[in-house]
């Protein structure tokens, strides 16, 4: 990002509007934009044209009751919400998950991790002008919804975790079927890098552009890729090593400026490609552990009334990076509260401080590179 | 560092006014907490994050207590170089809730608070920007609130629809009478 020198006062500035139906809004969102020309001065989101008010819902369902809901907290990364809700509740109420159902949830996880991130690299090339990634990046995609569709019965919003475990055990034959995927899988992903990642064209157009430093990005609280593509290596799934992570290995991408400035935009991208190359990884090993564990151990040992009192904050690594679920019970069926801190938030709040100096063409490439999901922000 | 030594250094460096009643880990309380008073807690979270190295503001809720008149505001606190969590409360009247921001301690703070004040209708004191942002500007009430009751419409648009089981009610064909036929 260059310095930019403004021309006299006020005289040049136009405001625009970008959204809530633009295509490179990723869902509804809304800018505000005041600008010099080409150059953005200010750049304010406007957001809520999605909100659903779901945590007001949370107060009015049972525990178990509330998954189905927490699939809308993010429709694209559906798996992980669930996963925060399970977890939180289950640190609440105390209640030990079997290691398969552990496994399992590593396993749906990883999938909807790769979906995820399928989107965010299909939709940041278009947004960037170069249409052909985006069919390729669908066309995996679409094998993995086929996989979970026949592990849960559904394509977007699963509802698969429960408080405790998780609803369904393997199909027959349904681990080597995302083996032979997989071998199809890392080739593409190579592939992939050689088609967009480090094409010259790709990499002048996203290097050195919306540079976010370490220091930025944790003090506007960036998380998941976001943050590692700022060079920070920090993985909740390695540094909690919550759920069975622990067990597995995996390394954790981070963003090194190898085009340009350590957290360019290109940085989030090639992050983003190495972190399905890495659930590739994981996901092999996690097919092959869970084997040894019996089979249909899927629930663990639930409290017969659930009506806790107390409160808990679980979090876990979701695609668009740390989800927190905080929880309070106050001997009800239903949760007093129930708060999701999403990484979209987050990333929607630095777009107004990171916009000023920046093209407005820049402005998209920005947007694109920090995934944000609109459902995500509003709730 | 662990959650009560911590409490311990903040009392002794900031007094017992200002932070107080801490809650180890229990079978209610899966995180420590400590109480903070309202005034003070931007200077807290100053020497939070200046000497103790907390740099990341996880989360930011509000949580309305109408049996206590009471509105909390949680902060779960993070520090990335040493893995350690604070959770710091703040009570504020519910009839008035107001206390100073924290943008600039964090400024992840920033849209936090926004959606603090839209939900809940805590002000936060020296915000730059202090606007609704999930609901629209003149939306009237915070829904988070407990006693929070819904218009029955926004600008002629209906909140409340029929529930549609009762609408497409399928109407079972009547019994015939068995004797008749």
């Amino acid at each position: 990002m260059s310095e930019i020198v403004f021309t006299n006062e006020m005289d040049e500035e136009m405001t625009l509007n970008m959204g809530p139906h633009h295509p490179s809004t990723h869902g509804v969102l809304r800018f505000i934009i005041s600008s010099d020309g080409e150059i953005i001065r200010k750049a304010v989101p406007d957001v809520g044209y999605l909100h659903r008010s779901i945590e007001k819902i949370g107060e009015r369902c049972t525990y178990s009751g509330y998954m189905p809901y927490t699939d809308r907290v993010d429709y694209i990364a559906a798996m992980f919400a669930n996963e925060a809700w399970a977890s939180a509740c289950e640190k609440l109420m105390d209640i030990k998950v079997p290691p398969r159902a552990q496994y399992l949830r590593v396993i749906s996880c990883e999938l909807n991790r790769i979906a995820s991130h399928m989107i965010a690299l299909g939709t940041m090339a278009m947004d960037a002008g170069a249409v052909t990634p985006f069919p390729w990046c669908l066309r995996e995609r679409e094998y993995i919804n086929d996989f979970i569709e026949e592990l849960c019965g559904a394509r977007l919003t699963y509802n698969y975790h429960r408080i405790g475990g998780v609803s369904f055990d393997l199909p027959k034959g349904w681990a080597d079927k995302v083996k032979y995927w997989l071998d199809r899988f890392e080739p593409i992903m190579v592939e992939f890098d050689r088609l967009i990642t480090l094409n010259d064209i790709f990499v002048k157009r996203m290097a050195n552009v919306a540079v976010v430093s370490a220091e930025e990005a944790k003090d506007w609280g960036l998380v998941g890729p976001n943050l590692r593509a700022s060079g920070v290596p920090w993985d909740l799934r390695k540094a909690d090593g919550y759920s069975v992570y622990s067990e597995l290995e995996f390394d954790v991408p981070v963003g090194k400026g190898v085009m340009g400035a350590v957290g360019d935009c290109w940085d989030r991208f090639y992050v983003r490609c190495e972190e399905c190359k890495v659930s590739a990884k994981i996901l092999r090993q996690a097919l092959e552990k869970i084997d040894e564990h019996p089979e249909d151990d899927l629930v663990g040992k639930l409290p017969k009334k659930m009506k806790p009192e107390g409160e808990a904050y679980a979090r876990i690594e979701a695609a668009r990076g740390d989800m927190g679920c905080y929880v309070i019970g106050r001997g009800a069926e239903e949760p007093y509260r129930a708060r999701f801190r999403t990484g979209s938030f987050n990333a929607m709040g630095i777009i107004e401080a990171k916009s000023p100096g920046l093209f407005l063409a820049d402005l998209v490439a920005l947007i694109a590179s920090f995934d944000v999901v609109a459902p995500e922000i509003d709730r | 560092m662990s959650s009560e030594e911590i409490f311990k250094a903040l009392q002794a460096q900031f007094g017992e006014e200002a932070v107080f009643d801490f809650h180890p880990v229990s079978d209610k309380d899966r995180d420590a907490w400590m109480q903070v008073a309202p005034w003070e807690i931007e200077a807290i979270c100053l020497h939070l994050r200046d000497d103790r190295e907390f740099d990341f503001l996880e989360c930011l809720t509000g949580v309305d207590f109408p049996d206590i008149q009471k509105i909390v505001v949680v902060y779960h606190l993070y520090s990335y170089p040493k893995k350690e969590r604070v959770v710091l409360k703040v009570f504020l009247d519910r009839e008035d809730p107001a206390m100073p921001t924290l943008v600039n301690v964090w400024s992840a703070a920033n849209w936090h608070e926004r959606e603090c004040f839209d939900l809940l209708g805590v002000l936060f004191e020296g915000h730059p920007d202090l606007r609704r942002l999930l609901l629209p500007d003149d939306w009237e009430g915070h829904p988070l609130r407990k006693d929070y009751e819904e218009k029955a419409d926004y600008h002629g648009i209906p909140t409340q629809r029929p529930n549609p089981i009762d609408l497409f009610k399928i109407k079972l064909p009547e019994k015939k009478d068995s004797a008749a036929s």
